[in-house]
């Protein structure tokens, strides 16, 4: 009796004071908006949000309502988070093995470029590259094409837009192919687990992932045009391009200094990955009689995996999360659109800025939830 | 050793090598190219080419030539090798003169005024004009020393804990956590806020530039790290209550960006406030930083837990020591030992984050710059600026960094 009361005290006490500072809170809460005249609700999200968002990926005006400024803007930073994603694994992996090189020049290359984008506040990063690099480009009238279809300028990225005739019919046939790489894949496994023979996976799925589109085009009625961007001129001194994507330069210069930072610890997680692989390892493998491919591919890669994947998500996570940073170039991320403009316009600061850190929170949930499932997956299962 | 062979193949190598090499080094400095008689691209390759020829002539396991010996086994043990060797090299002979000539050759330092910035470089003179702008934001001119003042005399009260004497070593842990956080604020409180003792009042939003980062950097640290301690202790709680409200805090704050929490502190946290009841910007910001931070600090303090094996635990409780008694004086003292490491990384991602301060109005020197780069009489030198501030934040954080390594490697061995 005496000691279950003893636990029950110290908890009694500690929701006690997060109830009372959480009513505190609340209570004054109340009194500000009575008296400022604001009322607590989510009614203005149908309202009309009358202003413009520069670039969105789906249709927008400013005779939208709130919310779909909302589903703008948080499309605009999940663009920026996959692209940052993208790049920086690229990027990432590759200084991460350069780390591990047995060329000098090549490993101090990679430990330089490590130490020197880690060390800089990401902020001034992406300052750098938006107010300082990128002014530094030509104007669109006198910008070289690059590969002859597409123009890097002050303004922007401008690219050729693809148009696609029955791009179901193309994507039908891409997820077909999935699949008969996935029944191929678990034959195999049978295949080799019962009678001890092999099969050339790699090369039916490569073939069943380039056949089977290639077929969408030739019988599917599956057709791919570009269009590429066009110079015009809008005034005397004004060129800008039509046609084709053009991609701003906030997007640009984001997504440049996102990944140029993210990968520096991306790198510093995949190096720890590979040297986490004992050598005993690798020579055990060798000994069996496996090929360095099949060592690479069967020994090594599966348990450097499992060191790397866990604070490589984390970094995704805080990629994602650093995105925000996007508000102070005015790329109209959702901080920028929603958390600024929008709160600017309502005055309804509880609200916005509650549904802006949901957001990001169950972003955050979301991937760690992914993360610890696979890590429950990929972990040693010990007898 | 040698077969008279690889001799010939040695003197051809080596020439071929040197041929590329000059052949890159008069381009890139002289602006002569004397393969220009070779079509276009060939031209462009030729260098790469003759180098990689040259590299595979003298490649060889073993020769006895030591020079010879570390090169082959350093940076050409195979032709990719070769290859990344060669493009490195001529890469930073391509990029040695225009950075040369934009940094130093063609830039400006004398003068006070944008005239002065003639050449087509760097105009450093922007850099040494606003440079007290930059350290001390508006904070007056001839006040300046206050700041300084106050910055000396927290450090050495800082230091002040490496001369305790053996009886006052334990006295130690509650100077540091309890005492000299009091008297680091009023320093700071007293000396640059000023309006009292004779000294004129300077109201926060003249702080700025770069002694703002280290006041808000130094609050949030000395403040988050004992709340990053207790909600350690709490999610290691066996008390569901107390373990849930923990987790609950932790996983909140380490989900959202800190932008959006330092919006909350601006927007949404006045509203939360009593009426009459003003609280500073600068207070707000820290307030929130170090509630952020600390979320990160109860990770790695738990971290530093959980590292500690069972059974010293287990010791402290046969000793009859209760739950304080045995954090106190067993398990957080090693722990905190162990975590020094993942707490100086804590520490570095805080000073990078502090420029964000700027989206809230503080004048931080990201915020100086940008106000600096506006102004109408020194438009167009913001590469300038943000690489005076790169190469200030990127020594003080590598300095952070070796540090942490340093310390790291010190109380490996000691375990």
């Amino acid at each position: 009796m005496n000691n279950k009361f003893k636990r029950l005290i110290p908890q009694f006490l500690t929701l006690l004071l997060v109830v009372l500072i959480f009513g505190f809170f609340t209570l004054n809460a109340q009194v500000n908006m009575d008296n400022r005249g604001i009322d607590f609700g989510f009614g203005f999200l149908k309202q009309e949000a009358s202003f413009d968002i520069q670039f969105s990926l789906v249709e927008y005006d400013g005779l939208d309502p709130y919310w779909w400024a909302y589903v703008a803007a948080l499309l605009n930073t999940l663009l920026v988070a996959v692209l940052g994603i993208i790049f920086c694994t690229i990027i990432g992996v590759i200084v991460g093995v350069a780390r591990l090189s047995s060329n000098y020049l090549i490993r101090n290359t990679a430990a330089w470029y490590v130490e020197f984008f880690r060390n800089i506040p990401l902020l001034l990063q992406i300052f750098f590259w938006y107010y300082a690099a990128l002014r530094a480009l030509p104007l669109p009238q006198d910008a070289e094409p690059l590969l002859g279809v597409s123009y890097l300028t002050i303004k922007g990225f401008y690219i050729p837009a693809m148009i696609w005739e029955n791009l179901n019919i193309f994507l039908y046939s891409i997820v077909l192919a999935i699949i008969g790489i996935i029944i191929v894949r678990t034959y195999a496994r049978k295949l080799q687990e019962n009678e001890g023979k092999q099969l050339p996976v790699f090369y039916i799925s490569l073939g069943l992932i380039v056949i089977l589109p290639l077929l969408s085009f030739l019988v599917g009625g599956v057709s791919l045009d570009f269009e590429i961007p066009v110079i015009k001129q809008l005034s005397i001194t004004s060129f800008t391009y039509e046609g084709g994507v053009g991609l701003p330069p906030e997007l640009i210069a984001l997504t440049l200094a996102l990944s140029l930072y993210t990968a520096t610890f991306i790198a510093e997680c995949v190096r720890a990955g590979i040297q986490g692989v004992g050598k005993g390892q690798k020579e055990a493998a060798a000994s069996i009689g496996l090929n360095p491919n099949q060592i690479l591919k069967l020994v090594v890669m599966p348990q450097a995996l499992r060191i790397i994947i866990p604070p490589t998500t984390n970094q995704y996570l805080n990629l994602t999360k650093n995105s925000s940073l996007a508000a102070a170039i005015a790329y109209p991320d959702l901080v920028l659109v929603f958390a600024g403009t929008a709160l600017m316009q309502t005055g309804k600061a509880i609200e916005i800025v509650s549904i802006t850190m949901l957001t990001y929170l169950s972003l955050s949930l979301a991937i760690a939830a992914l993360m610890n499932w696979y890590n429950k997956k990929i972990e040693i299962k010990e007898k | 050793m040698i077969s008279k062979n690889f001799t010939t193949n040695l003197y051809l190598g080596s020439f071929l090598i040197l041929v590329s090499l000059i052949d890159v080094t008069l381009n890139s400095f002289f602006k002569l190219n004397f393969t220009n008689f070779l079509p276009g691209s060939i031209s462009f390759f030729l260098p790469l080419i003759l180098g990689t020829i040259g590299l595979y002539l003298i490649r060889s396991d073993y020769t006895g030539l030591k020079q010879l010996d570390i090169l082959n086994k350093n940076v050409n043990t195979s032709n990719f090798n070769a290859v990344l060797t060669l493009l490195i090299i001529f890469l930073i002979i391509k990029a040695i003169p225009p950075s040369m000539s934009w940094m130093i050759l063609d830039a400006n330092i004398s003068g006070d005024s944008r005239e002065a910035c003639t050449g087509t470089g760097a105009c450093w003179t922007y850099i040494k004009v606003w440079f007290k702008r930059f350290m001390y934001g508006m904070y007056p001119n001839e006040l300046h020393w206050r700041i300084n003042a106050a910055f000396i005399l927290v450090i050495v009260l800082g230091m002040a804990g490496l001369l305790a004497t053996e009886k006052l070593k334990k006295y130690l842990a509650l100077y540091y956590v309890i005492i000299y956080p009091i008297i680091a604020f009023l320093i700071i409180y007293y000396l640059i806020s000023g309006g009292a003792f004779g000294l004129e009042w300077v109201e926060t939003g003249a702080w700025g530039g770069l002694s703002l980062t280290f006041i808000v950097s130094f609050f949030c640290l000395i403040f988050c790290f004992p709340l990053g301690m207790i909600f350690a202790l709490g999610r290691r709680s066996s008390l569901p209550t107390v373990r849930y409200i923990s987790i609950g805090y932790i996983e909140f704050w380490r989900g959202v960006p800190l932008i959006t929490v330092l919006f909350m502190s601006s927007v949404m946290f006045p509203m939360f406030l009593p009426e009459d009841f003003f609280m500073d910007k600068l207070v707000r910001v820290i307030i929130a930083i170090t509630l952020f931070e600390a979320a990160y600090c109860a990770e790695v303090i738990r971290g530093g837990l959980q590292a500690l094996p069972r059974g010293q635990y287990d010791a402290a409780k046969s000793l009859g020591m209760g739950y304080w008694k045995m954090h106190i004086f067993v398990i957080l003292p090693q722990a905190l030992k162990l975590v020094i490491p993942g707490i100086a990384n804590t520490f570095l991602a805080l000073v990078k984050d502090t420029p964000l301060i700027f989206v809230v109005g503080l004048a931080e020197i990201a915020g100086m710059l940008a106000l600096a780069k506006t102004n109408p009489e020194w438009l167009g030198f913001a590469m300038e600026g943000y690489i005076f501030a790169s190469i200030i934040f990127w020594i003080i954080c590598y300095a952070m960094s070796k540090y942490s390594y340093n310390l790291e490697a010190k109380y490996k061995t000691e375990r």
